[in-house]
């Protein structure tokens, strides 16, 4: 195990290496402004298959993972100025004990009605928030971005930085459940949850636990976010959107190894960035559509298992 | 601050606005109720029949109910085709199905969405009849003329659905086929194409009750989202399957939906079906009048 993450762990420090570079280099904002929506959403995709992928448990409720990272920022900020790595430290937390909540709602309901709960959760806690005046309810809220640190030119780039760095948590706690026991654990219990049980497999321990992990990742994904925009609202911050971009990005990657995700949230983020930028905002829905019918429909496996069955082929070939 | 009056008036608004949430989820009833298919695009096939009668009201001048009836045909034709489509990439290939099943009911919701936002820009429409925007008074209490309208065709619609499931060959057929899938096959029946016809039948019905959905009130392009909780919440708390069982559930629905408003505030209302989905979820998942889960 070890000799086979010294690659990963390379590749890791080149990542968060140029990462830095880049916040040197560059001046201008816009790359910083343009990337780091995709970085949000690799965070969110590799967060979102531990519980979703490694476990098989359809969670809707992305956006309400982001927007409660989102609100607890904008909490900290009105209410006691804190500064973002106490935003983002707050949003885990949060996120771990939402994400407790959901891990019990695993308890009573699968497939189906667990992903409509995750609905009905999302739903909930965002009629809440517009109801609640001191983040500014349904109209939202301005937010002033405190002074960037002096390591950075721009507060984006500090931003950028940041969640470049949340990718590498991400990333490293997916792989690492993954080759670990308790991945396994949640593929046994993925593939039939009752034998896994009888088993010995500590199906209600391993739940709750992805359910807390998943959660706080996605919640400190969103509490930068607020910084990002310099404003948030419920409508947008508890946006559907998010849940199914999420969903489609993982399914499109494939969800069996830690970089489907990851190959799935920068591939269509950046179509999404271009669409966005160059057609229009609903084109960019349509194709997230098209694309996420495509892939459950034609590649079930998503990407990876493309490649995968592209490389049995070739082997099966040569033998 | 809550008077006798007050309640008097929810609880007949509710009873009315029950009505019509059980007309737009009774497609669903059957779908997901009967025939287990996570139809989480149920909504948006809703929206998009309302937007079918919107441009036959605004393009041709025929009455949204007569509207509702003549699309009718075509989401039965559209009905056949999703669930075929359905059941060759999913139900067929078996294994983790339900999890992929979602996704792409989503996916197919969203292209709705999207492409009537194309079609029809992302602002509100609505139609118009006669009926739309007169109102009766009884006593002190004044009720919209469309409530009434829409009070009276969905629980027509309601109690011919519940006849049809219970007095043709086929109805009969498609709640055998709901009971025990197997047990028909041995009978010499094919009960995909009993399903498909049952998906036929529940997307034609929201002809009717798309018609329903913008006479009640202007539509918008994203509307099927708060729709999502609602008629899942009815078909949930009716116990999966049951036509009568989704009307008692949905006057429940419009009862707490309208006291909440009048009491809260309208902002508190997305919430009110969710919370109350979640709760049944919770506390008794076979519903009120349930099957099983």
């Amino acid at each position: 195990m070890n000799r086979s993450s010294l690659p990963f762990w390379i590749g890791v420090s080149v990542f968060l290496l140029a990462a830095a570079l880049m916040t040197q280099l560059i001046s201008n904002e816009y790359p910083f402004f343009a990337i780091y929506g995709i970085l949000q959403f690799v965070v969110l995709a590799v967060a979102w298959s531990i519980l979703g992928g490694y476990a098989g448990y359809v969670n809707f409720g992305t956006s309400a993972f982001f927007g409660v990272g989102v609100y607890t920022a904008v909490f900290l900020s009105k209410a006691l100025g804190a500064p973002l790595a106490a935003q983002i430290a707050a949003a885990a937390i949060v996120g771990a004990f939402l994400g407790f909540a959901v891990g019990l709602i695993t308890l009573r309901m699968q497939g189906i009605f667990f992903s409509i709960a995750t609905i009905a959760l999302t739903i909930i806690i965002e009629t809440t928030v517009t109801n609640w005046r001191f983040v500014g309810g349904a109209a939202g809220v301005q937010l002033q971005r405190p002074p960037v640190l002096p390591l950075f030119n721009s507060y984006v780039a500090m931003l950028f930085f940041v969640q470049a760095m949340l990718v590498v948590v991400a990333i490293a706690v997916a792989r690492y459940i993954q080759i670990s026991w308790i991945g396994r654990g949640l593929q046994a219990l993925k593939d039939d949850e009752l034998a896994a049980e009888c088993t010995g497999v500590p199906t209600l321990r391993l739940k709750v636990m992805a359910c807390v992990i998943s959660g706080a990742l996605m919640c400190a994904a969103g509490a930068p976010a607020a910084m990002y925009l310099q404003y948030a609202d419920p409508s947008s911050a508890f946006n559907l959107n998010y849940s199914v971009s999420v969903l489609a990005m993982s399914l499109i990657g494939g969800t069996s190894h830690w970089s489907g995700p990851v190959i799935g949230a920068v591939l269509l983020g950046t179509t999404q960035q271009l669409l966005t930028v160059t057609i229009s905002s609903e084109v960019n829905v349509l194709v997230l559509g098209v694309m996420l019918v495509l892939f459950v429909v034609a590649a079930p496996e998503g990407i990876i298992g493309l490649i995968r069955r592209a490389r049995g082929a070739r082997a099966g070939g040569e033998a | 601050m809550f008077s006798l009056d007050l309640l008097l008036d929810a609880v007949v608004l509710g009873v009315l606005l029950g009505c019509f949430y059980a007309a737009v989820s009774l497609g669903l009833s059957v779908s997901f109720g009967l025939l287990d298919v996570p139809h989480v695009a149920h909504p948006a096939f809703l929206v998009m029949a309302s937007y079918g009668v919107f441009f036959l009201n605004d393009r041709f001048d025929i009455d949204p109910l007569l509207a509702g009836l003549l699309i009718s045909p075509l989401l039965f034709v559209f009905g056949l085709i999703t669930y075929r489509l359905y059941y060759e990439t999913f139900e067929r290939r078996g294994s983790d199905a339900a999890v992929r099943g979602i996704a792409f009911f989503f996916g197919i919701a969203f292209i709705i969405e999207v492409l009537i936002i194309l079609q029809f820009g992302v602002d509100q429409q609505s139609v118009t009849a006669s009926y739309i925007g007169k109102a009766w008074r009884i006593g002190g209490m004044r009720i919209p003329l469309r409530m009434l309208v829409a009070f009276a065709v969905a629980a027509a619609l309601t109690i011919g659905l519940a006849l049809y499931m219970s007095k043709t060959f086929m109805g009969r057929a498609i709640r055998a086929v709901a009971q025990d899938e197997e047990a028909l096959r041995l009978m010499g029946a094919n009960p995909v194409r009993i399903k498909q016809w049952a998906f036929g039948i529940a997307t034609a019905v929201l002809g009717i009750a798309g018609a329903l959905l913008i006479i009640v009130a202007p539509v918008e392009p994203t509307l099927d989202r708060a729709y999502i909780g609602r008629t899942f919440c009815i078909v949930v708390m009716a116990g999966l399957g049951s036509i009568t069982g989704t009307l008692i559930a949905a006057i429940i629905l419009g009862v707490a939906e309208t006291i909440v408003l009048t009491t809260f505030g309208a902002s508190w209302a997305p919430a009110i079906s969710f919370a109350m989905l979640l709760g049944v979820l919770a506390l008794r998942p076979q519903g009120l009048f349930g099957r099983r889960l």
